[in-house]
Formats: C-alpha cells, structure tokens, sequence
C-alpha cells in the first residue's frame, strides 16, 4: 500500500486577546505527526472539543484567519502547499463535515452539493451524478429541493457523506460523523467509511467515539490535550491491552464497559495550561524521573506504531 | 515547510504584538486632544473675539490660521470656542441620556409589564425621527442651550437601554442573583449591589459613545437655527452664518469649523471604540 | 409559498400596534407644543388680518382656556377626522401642505436611498472580500469619516465645491417656495435634485457599507462558508453562491430601518440646498411657530418612519426560507 498523506509535527496555534488586551498564544495542536496509506481507514481519537478538527482544516487549508501553522504534510510525495491544497480540496481530497451547520441555510441541498458549474453541460453531468449518488444514500428526489433545515438528523447525515463522493476523491476526511445518530444510522454511517475503504480511498476517522473507531478503524491515533501520544493498530485493542503502549490508552481500553469500566482519576490539561513536561505526568502511574521536566517525542516502533512515552525509548 | 503560512504567522505576531500599545495610545491620545480643546476654550475671553473691522474676510494665514469672518472675528477662535461649547452640551446630554437608560433598563427588570412597557417606550421614541423630536422638545422648553440640551438626551438613550435590558436579563438568570432572591433580598437590593457592577463598564463605554451622537445632533439642530442664540459662537450657528457668504468665495468660513468639528466627533468614536475593545477583547480576537 | 392567511395576520397586528403608536405620538407632540410658550392662535393673529369670527373658529380649533385633557381629545377628533388645521405659513390646509412637499422629498430620499443602498452594500461587499488590504482600509476609512461628519457640512463642501467652484449647478435657491411641479421646466427641477439627491447618498453608503462588510466577514468564518471552500470553491463564485445570498437580506431590511436617519439627513440637506421639501417645511414651521404644520409634519414622517419598520418586518419574517417554511412545517 502506498503512502497517501504523511503529517509530520504539525503545530496549531491561535494568538488571543484577553482582558485588557494582553495578548497570549493559545497551543491547540502541537507536534502531530500522523499517515494514511490508500484504501487505510486511520482514526484520531480524543475527547470532544480538543481541537481535532483543526487538523481537518489544516489539511484542507481552511483554518481561520487568525491561526498560526507550522510542520510539514506530504500528499503522495509532493509536498502539500496551500496551492497544492487549493487545488486537491473538492477534488482528490473530501470532508465529511460535523453536522448540517455546515450546509449553507439558504440553498437548496443539490444545488450545494453539485457545487459551481461552469456550462450547463456540466451541470447536467453534475445532477445527474448527485442523483445517482443521492439514490445509493436511499434520499429520494424531493430532498435535491430541501433547505437544510428541513432535513432530518439521518438524512443531513447522508446528505453531507454523499457530498464527498461527488468528485472521486482519494482522500476522505470525515469529521465526527457519528454523536447524535441512533445505532442504526451510526452502523450505516460507518459502513459507508468502509466502502469508501474498499474502494482504495484513505480515511482519516476524526472522532471522541471509541466504538466508532474501534469498528472500522486499522489505525488509531490517540489524541491528548493537543499531543498525538500513540498510533496504535486496531489489533492491539484487544485481550488485556497488553499490546498497547501508552498508560494512558492503557486506562482508555480499560475504561470500556467490557473491559470492566476502570476509570482513572483526573481530566486532561485544558489548552494553555499544559505542562512543559509530559502532558499526561499528573496521571500516569509509570513515571519516570524526567516526566515532569522533559517532554516525550514521538517514537515509531515499527511501520504503523509510534508512542510519545519516556518507556519505550532506548 | 510552507512558506506563505509562515509568512502570514509572522505578520501576524507582529501586527498584534502592537495592539494593546496602538490601543492604548489611540485612547490616550485622542483623551488628550479632547481636554485640551475644552481646557482651551474654557480659557478664551469672550472679549478676545472681538470685531475688527481691519482684516475683514481673510482667508486663512499664520496670523488667522481659519481666516477671519465678515466681522474681523479670528475664525481659529471661534472654532475652539464653539468646539468647547459642544462638548460640555454633548457632556451633558449624554450623561443625562445614561442616567435616563439606566433607569429604564433597571425598570424593565422589576417585572414583565414593566419591561414590555420599557421596549414599547423605546418604539415610541425610535418612531419620530430625531432631529424633528430635539427641535420639537426644544420648542417645548422655550429653545435655548437647556432645549436642546434635554431634546439630545431625551433621544440618544434608546440603544444604550436596549443593551443594558438584554445584559441585565442576563445577569438575573444568573446562580449568585437566584441565591440572593432565595435569601429574601429586595430587587433594589440586588440591583444595586449584584448587577450595577456588572454593568458599569457598559454604561460608561455607552455613554463616551452617545458623545459623539450628541455633539453631531447638538450641532444640527443649531444650524438650523434652533435653540442657541445667533450670538452664541456654537459651531452649528457659525456654520449657518457661513452659509450667506459661500457664494463670495469665503470657504474658509465653513471648511475649518466643520473640519474641527469632525476630527472631534472622530476622536471621542476613536476612544470609545478602543475603550470598549479594552474592556470585551472578544471583539479584537477576530 | 407565502402564506396568505399568516401574513393578514401579521398585518393586523401590526396596524393594530402601529394605531396605538400614532394615538401616542400625536398626543406626545401635542402636550410638547403645549408646555412651549408658543399660542397657535396668537402666532396665527400675529402674522395676519384675522376677522373675530375667524378667531374664534381658531379658538374653538384648539381649545383655548379649556383644560389639558380637553384640548387633547378636542385636538386628536380633529386629527382622526382629517382635520389637521391651517398652515400659517403656506395659508393653506397642512394636508395640502403636506403632501406637495412630502412628493418632493421622496424623490430626493428615494433616490438616495436607492443609490446607497445599492453602492453601500458593493462597497461593503467588496471590503469584506478584500479584508485587510487597501481596498478594505479604504472603505473603512471613509466610512469612518463620513459617519462623523455632521450632514449640513459636507452639504456645505458639495454646494463649495460643485456649485461655487466648478458652477456646474445652481447656488441653492432658485425654484420659489410652492411652485415645484407646474413653473419650473423638468431639467430645471432635475439640477436641483441632483446635489442634494447626491449629498444624501454619499453620507448614507457608509452605515450599509461597514454593517455588509461585518455581516460578510462573520458569514465568511460560518461553517457552511467553511465547507464551501472545502468542497473546492473559491473566489468570487463563493462569494456569490455563500456570502451575498447570506447577506443580501440582513442588509435590504438594514436599509428600510434607515428612514429615521434618512429623513433627518433630509431635513437637513434640504435646508443647505433650499430644496422646497418637507424638511425644510418642517424647520421653517418650527422657527415660524406654524404649529398645526409642525405637527402634521411629526405625525407624518412617524408614519413614514413606520413603514420602513414594517416593510423590514416583512421581508424579515417571510422571505427567509428558513422563517417562511420553518413555521409552516412546524
């Protein structure tokens, strides 16, 4: 399988004003370093609200005017700029946004989905794809004439999963596309994530759901206050955990309800107020001499797995 | 690496570094003209503007720097005199215009016939336009500065009121306020005590921001030749005045005093605007 | 579609609220001009030859020597009959009055408004999509300037620099009071709109400017906009698929909310150009003590004023899909 996207110590920042007009520099992602092979689904795990899905708008060249970028992304070898991003964006690389917020309110579903059209020729071409797309999702012909607001949780859901398949992408980022729906449209959902799958198209599975990741995921990247610190293979998530490397996706696999639900105590530093050693110090039961002063990098084991972790460093 | 998002990042450390010192400087800068012109004007005899019939109509030089009127009067200080007397109206008024949303805000929390009456009252007010309701209200109380002093007011408290309702109704849902009515604490009380506070820096951005409404509004209605007398070196009438000689080429007469009045009016927006950035940051994070 | 039967109702409603208002405003201006020194019926005799009979018809008018209550409810049956007295100026009914100058002015205030709705908003437009450069800092600028600058100045500056300078209109005056629409020749009419039609929409691009360049820069950081560009759009396209579809509305109601500055910038831009319209009606009224067209002139543009709001209110409440078809469905 060949290398579709590598991510290497990508940083986001957004500098804030505070009262009084003191400004401060406000971390979000820092150092995350990540791939995705063709036809791979790589999932990255961490609690709602992280700041996850940044990384999505980052790949895509779409962060706010006020966020700051460092790091390198590669995209099939080719470093990834944001003309190359200007170019791939609805093109060779798909999002599957969060929810129907995403849908301009005001227009009706398949004529966003279709996008601009330079002749009518191509929007015929265009129309008829979406309907045939649209078919595939099971939404019928009165939703091309819908207005956002008028879809339902399941349908929305459909709606925005179609729009990425529009151009064929090789490249899926689907966004948390799963809190708020039933088991059933979660089920169907991910099942669409693993045809894409099938289809030779990588996905990058961004979501604070376990279940969801565990499921169709083969990779999974554990998110932490802003740090990446494990790539785990879906595998590993399995007996005792033994296979898993960090304490803290340790206490992650052992907190699932099968696994006997054992919860460990403290919450994650919020932004800015992250420690300068490991972020995960206050809570890690393993701790090193170092842990509070020196921050872990990111190790690869072997060809899929990496830890951030004082451990497994030699 | 990427280099335009490195580019950008710079620009942008950069460009905000400076914004607590170029709002701070804004606010002290613009402060400092504003007292000077009124220390200024407060300091000007009145005798000093006298008539002198030996440099009539001339146009602006390093003795005149605005020129002087068809009566040998220094436009320069007339215009400072004028400015001064705009400010202490627009001082007034919108201080007046505060108190006057304060209290209705405050009224509109007490109970719900009270507050749909505030927001009914605000309708009325916004129904007439204001200049005809400042000349009519000055009417009423015999014309003169106190006229149009109580019309301004009367009419620039309505958005400063809106505001304060919707922060208030706010704060009242707020836990420390249901604890306080749970301890059997009086509304007065709790306004005064728990949401007064909360709402001060809002009343004073509100009210340096009616300024410059006033000012402008005060100086309309003069213009058209109501309230201060025609003696009276108010900026409105010296503009009025400079009306009956635009065609004879004296544009000296109406350019500098309404230049002046401008850049004042711009300064107290500039310094209201960058006080409230001061206090909601929220605003300067976009 | 637009529902019939929903928006009868909300009309009712409306007039219903809108009836209150008047009753409120007409009484309003009356206790004012009654709390001023000025007599409606001494101003009147003062100015003219006023046989006794007719004195006491203007005596019965408004009610001297009767108490306030009386006089007011004396003054609004006249008023709801359509009784709105004699203009002491004009010496013809206010209704008359009224609805010669109010022609006039809303020419002048339809074609501004027209003009800086439409050149505020491409402006606005512009300056969003160009955020942070010069052509944003431009727009800002002058917008900046001209919201503080005090309307008669710049009306001033205009008659300066268009008439004295270049001459290529007339210094103000010109067309006598009263006879705008049978003496004077079109063109003639037309050179006299022109300044202060121009005045009016230079000073009113700025509030729609700065209001559709926010409006366009917080709808360009939405989600949808987000997605849009995700989905490969970019450019002008955007802008015009996402961004003026999403602003377009916000900034048309914006403008019918305006009538209460445009009106007062009428005033007094009228009274600069001496443009024979309702401003400076109203302000020769209010210097002349002409009190029956004063308060004609309040409750009128009140009315005026309230038709901008209601003709917002609309737009607001049944032109956006999400409105319009939410309820319904709901």
């Amino acid at each position: 399988m060949n290398d579709l996207i590598n991510v290497s110590n990508i940083s986001i920042s957004f500098t804030q004003y505070v009262k009084g007009l003191n400004q401060r520099e406000l971390k979000v992602i820092t150092d995350l370093t990540l791939d995705i092979k063709e036809g791979e689904i790589v999932a990255v795990l961490g609690s709602s609200g992280s700041g996850k899905s940044l990384l999505a708008h980052a790949i895509l060249g779409i962060l706010p005017h006020n966020a700051n970028l460092s790091g390198t992304m590669m995209y099939k070898g080719e470093v990834l700029n944001s003309e190359l991003k200007e170019k791939l964006r609805g093109d060779e690389i798909a999002l599957i946004p969060q929810s129907v917020n995403f849908l301009d309110p005001l227009m009706k579903v398949s004529d966003q989905v279709i996008g601009e059209c330079k002749d009518e020729a191509e929007e015929k071409e265009k129309r008829a794809k979406q309907r045939a797309i649209f078919e595939k999702y099971g939404l019928s012909e009165e939703v091309d004439d819908m207005y956002p607001f008028q879809l339902s949780g399941g349908m929305a859901r459909r709606v925005l999963v179609s729009t990425a398949l529009l151009s064929n992408p090789k490249l899926v980022i689907a966004d948390e596309p799963t809190p708020g729906l039933d088991e059933k449209s979660v089920e169907e959902t991910l099942n669409h994530l693993r045809q894409m799958a099938e289809d030779n198209v990588g996905v990058l599975l961004i979501t604070h759901d376990i279940d969801a990741a565990l499921k169709v995921a083969n990779r999974i990247a554990i998110f932490y206050s802003g740090y990446v610190i494990e790539v785990a293979n879906v595998d590993d998530f399995s007996g005792e955990g033994e296979n898993l490397l960090h304490p803290y996706t340790k206490s992650l696999y052992n907190a699932l309800p099968e696994n006997g639900f054992n919860l460990t105590l403290g919450h994650q530093p919020l932004h800015g107020e992250i420690p300068s050693g490991c972020p995960y110090y206050d809570r890690c039961d393993h701790r090193l001499e170092n842990c509070d002063k020196i921050r872990p990098n990111l190790i690869s084991i072997d060809e899929n797995k990496k830890v951030r972790c004082f451990k497994y460093e030699r | 690496m990427d280099k335009s998002v490195n580019k950008t990042n710079k620009f942008d450390i950069l460009g905000s570094m400076n914004l607590r010192t170029k709002t701070l400087l804004a606010i002290g800068l613009s402060v400092f003209i504003l007292v000077l012109v009124v220390i200024i004007s407060f300091f000007i005899d009145p005798s000093s503007i006298t008539t002198d019939w030996s440099v009539m109509n001339k146009p602006p030089s390093l003795e005149h720097l605005f020129g002087t009127d068809w009566m040998g009067r220094d436009m320069f200080t007339r215009t400072l005199k004028g400015l001064g007397l705009s400010v202490q109206i627009g001082f007034f008024a919108s201080v007046l215009s505060s108190i006057i949303a304060v209290a209705l805000a405050f009224l509109s929390s007490f109970n719900k016939y009270l507050d749909s009456f505030v927001s009914w009252l605000i309708d009325v007010f916004l129904s007439i336009p204001h200049l005809l309701l400042i000349v009519l209200i000055s009417i009423a109380l015999g014309g003169g500065a106190f006229g149009v002093l109580v019309g301004v007011a009367f009419t620039h408290w309505t958005s400063l009121a809106r505001v304060l309702r919707a922060e208030i109704k706010r704060i009242k849902t707020s836990e420390f306020v249901t604890i306080s009515e749970e301890l059997g604490k009086s509304k007065f009380w709790i306004a005064r005590k728990q949401i007064l506070p909360l709402v001060f820096s809002q009343v004073i951005v509100g009210t340096i921001l009616i300024f410059p409404h006033a000012i402008m509004h005060e100086a309309s209605v003069t213009f058209l030749g109501f309230g201060l007398s025609p003696h009276e070196p108010a900026i409105g009438i010296i503009l009025s005045e400079s009306m009956k000689y635009l065609a004879t080429g004296n544009w000296w007469l109406a350019l500098f005093p309404g230049l002046s009045l401008l850049i004042l009016v711009l300064l107290f927006d500039i310094a209201g605007e960058n006080i409230k950035k001061m206090l909601d940051p929220a605003s300067a994070n976009d | 579609m637009i529902d019939k039967k929903k928006i009868a109702k909300f009309l009712g409603y409306k007039i219903v609220r809108f009836a209150i208002l008047l009753v409120v405003v007409i009484l309003l201006s009356f206790i004012l001009i009654d709390m001023s020194p000025i007599n409606p019926v001494n101003a009147y005799i003062s100015n003219m030859v006023v046989g006794p009979e007719k004195i006491a018809k203007l005596e019965a008018y408004w009610g001297v020597n009767q108490p306030i209550t009386v006089k007011l409810m004396n003054w609004l049956g006249n008023i709801l009959t359509g009784d709105f007295g004699t203009s002491l100026i004009y010496r013809t009914p206010v209704l008359q009055v009224i609805s010669e100058k109010f022609t006039a002015s809303l020419i002048l205030m339809l074609s501004s408004w027209v003009i800086s709705g439409v050149l505020g908003f491409i402006l606005g437009v512009l300056a969003g999509f160009k955020r942070d450069t010069w052509v944003d800092k431009a727009v800002k600028v002058y917008c900046y300037i001209l919201q503080s600058a005090p309307t008669f100045w710049i009306a001033l500056l205009v008659v300066m620099i268009f008439s004295i300078w270049l001459g290529w209109f007339p210094v103000s005056g010109g067309v006598p009071i009263g006879a705008l629409s049978n003496t004077v020749s079109f063109w003639d009419w037309l050179r006299h709109l022109i300044l202060p039609a121009f005045t009016l929409s230079i000073l009113g691009v700025a509030s729609i400017a700065l209001y559709t360049r926010d409006k366009l820069i917080e709808v360009m950081s939405t989600d949808y906009f987000l997605f849009a560009q995700a989905r490969g759009e970019s450019g002008w396209t955007l802008i015009k698929r996402h961004g003026i579809r999403n602003i377009l509305l916000p900034a048309i109601t914006l403008q019918f909310l305006s009538f209460s500055e445009l009106f007062g910038g009428t005033v007094l831009v009228e009274q600069v150009f001496m443009y024979p319209g309702i401003g400076q009606a109203a302000v020769s009224a209010g210097l002349r003590s002409d009190v029956p067209l004063l308060l004609g002139i309040v409750i009128f543009s009140a009315i005026f004023v309230y038709v901008g709001n209601l003709i917002a209110d609309v737009l607001y409440n049944f032109v956006d899909p999400r409105i319009r078809e939410g309820e319904e469905s709901g």
